[in-house]
């Protein structure tokens, strides 16, 4: 059984059509990896699934249940909306920790507000996943004290506070020293081991064809080609996939 | 003291007033936001002197203008106990409301200035936003504000001489009875010695708070 449904999502920003009718669906314990060209539309499609954006067109389903349906056509109050985005977690491309407050701090205040939990549960919840991501030392310290990478690896434990059932990372190492980015792709290697449902948008070629389960290539607001990553990077049937993923190989 | 009366009740009351106009200034509904823009350009605009002698005058003005409309309702009663008031407390009117426009201007730059990942971030771990308010902005805004509130606060400790055109007994003049009554200059030096006391000892309190909250970057 699916535990993500996405159907026919549109989504325009004044006269530019971002996303033109998404469909794909995505399983328990799946890795599913979306890559493609800058303005092809992945972060667009993330941000809907997060309610960052409301798409002007399509359904998302999450364990069959309808989350989001523009033919309901009913307007979602805020609460609601609260209360629908935390079937997903997001991490950040620059991360958006807190500033004002510790590592520890960052993780536990959202379980905290949301009344989640005791304190100590929330806390020793909190150390956990420090731990499951090798931070648990910097605990005390404040975001400014941390590298890029060390950074990002408190913004994945900050979103698994929550047990989303699907964890969205929006270009996770993009923002990263490239001697950073292998400490970030490693944890979230970890979790699929772990079996955690995910949704990654990376232009790490290499991570994508390791870690994913199903690659989808994005360009022009459609999904130009899906499949395993041996039929997307061993044998794309797409000129578009074929020429994106030459580029991506010659590098520089 | 007179002169520490009139700037502890603006601070006390022209602080909280700038956040609701600065939240006025700032909302989505274009009627509230152009009427909240308007006041602070006027505001802002003209000299707190003439606001001073507006407060203090334009009651009285009002009173006689209405009473020979013939109208005698909840304005006429309440420009007449403005008439009546204390000149302290028209001048603690005029002040606030001076004073409340320029830090409506500071929190907004303050509250604008916050990245909008910050808010994004709290909305994906299912915050309300009064929570991102309270839990995650206000304390970046309260350190992106310090030194430009510190600036504001040392100008109102020199703003309250101008209490003095409408006839409130403010420390220079109250020095300046000296040089009338007893022909020494000294005393008004020594009101100077005050306001650079008084401002000296702000800096001190402000320089402790920006250390305070220097514990954290971004």
């Amino acid at each position: 059984m699916a535990v993500l449904q996405v159907e026919n999502i549109y989504k325009r920003f004044g006269r530019t059509e971002v996303l033109k009718g998404i469909d794909f669906s995505l399983e328990k314990g799946e890795v599913l990896v979306i890559i493609g060209a800058s303005g092809s539309g992945k972060t667009t499609l993330m941000r809907c699934l997060n309610f960052l954006e409301k798409p002007d067109v399509g359904r998302i389903m999450v364990d069959d249940k309808v989350l989001f349906d523009t033919e309901a056509a009913e307007t979602l109050k805020e609460s609601e909306i609260r209360e629908k985005r935390l079937h997903f977690g997001l991490v950040f491309q620059d991360f958006n920790l807190f500033p004002q407050y510790s590592v520890l701090k960052n993780i536990t205040l959202a379980p905290t507000l949301l009344k989640k939990g005791t304190a100590q549960e929330i806390e020793a919840n909190a150390k956990r996943l420090l731990e499951q991501v090798g931070l648990l030392n910097k605990m005390s310290a404040y975001p400014c004290e941390l590298s890029g990478g060390q950074k990002q690896r408190v913004a994945i434990a900050r979103a698994l506070a929550l047990n989303p059932e699907i964890l969205c990372f929006d270009e996770p190492t993009s923002a990263l020293d490239p001697e950073l980015t292998g400490e970030v792709l490693k944890v979230i290697k970890e979790l699929k081991d772990t079996g955690s449902t995910m949704i990654v948008v990376t232009h790490e070629m290499e991570f994508a064809r390791n870690v994913a389960d199903k690659v989808v290539f994005m360009a022009d607001g459609v999904i130009e080609e899906m499949g395993t990553p041996e039929e997307v990077f061993g044998n794309p049937q797409s000129p578009k996939t074929q020429a994106f993923l030459r580029k991506a190989h010659e590098g520089f | 003291m007179v002169t520490l009366k009139l700037f502890g009740l603006t601070l006390l009351f022209s602080l909280p007033l700038g956040l609701l106009i600065s939240f006025g200034s700032m909302s989505k509904f274009k009627p509230v936001k152009y009427l909240f823009k308007f006041l602070v350009w006027v505001v802002r605009g003209t000299p707190l002197m003439l606001q001073l002698i507006l407060f203090y005058f334009g009651p009285g003005l009002l009173v006689n203008m209405l009473e020979g409309a013939g109208v005698n309702n909840l304005l006429t009663d309440m420009m007449r106990a403005l008439n009546q008031a204390d000149s302290l407390i028209i001048a603690v009117i005029a002040f606030v409301i001076n004073y409340a426009c320029y830090f409506s201007e500071i929190y907004r730059g303050g509250i604008e200035g916050i990245p909008v990942g910050q808010y994004e971030a709290g909305y994906v771990l299912g915050m309300t936003k009064t929570q991102i308010f309270f839990k995650v902005v206000l304390m970046q805004v309260v350190k992106r504000i310090v030194p430009p509130m510190s600036n504001e606060i040392i100008t109102l400790v020199k703003d309250t001489s101008l209490a003095r055109t409408i006839t409130v007994y403010e420390v220079i003049w109250a020095a300046q009875d000296f040089v009338r009554n007893d022909g020494i200059l000294w005393p008004l030096f020594y009101t100077g010695a005050f306001y650079l006391l008084f401002s000296g000892l702000l800096t001190l309190i402000f320089g402790f708070i920006e250390k305070k909250l220097d514990y954290y970057r971004g």
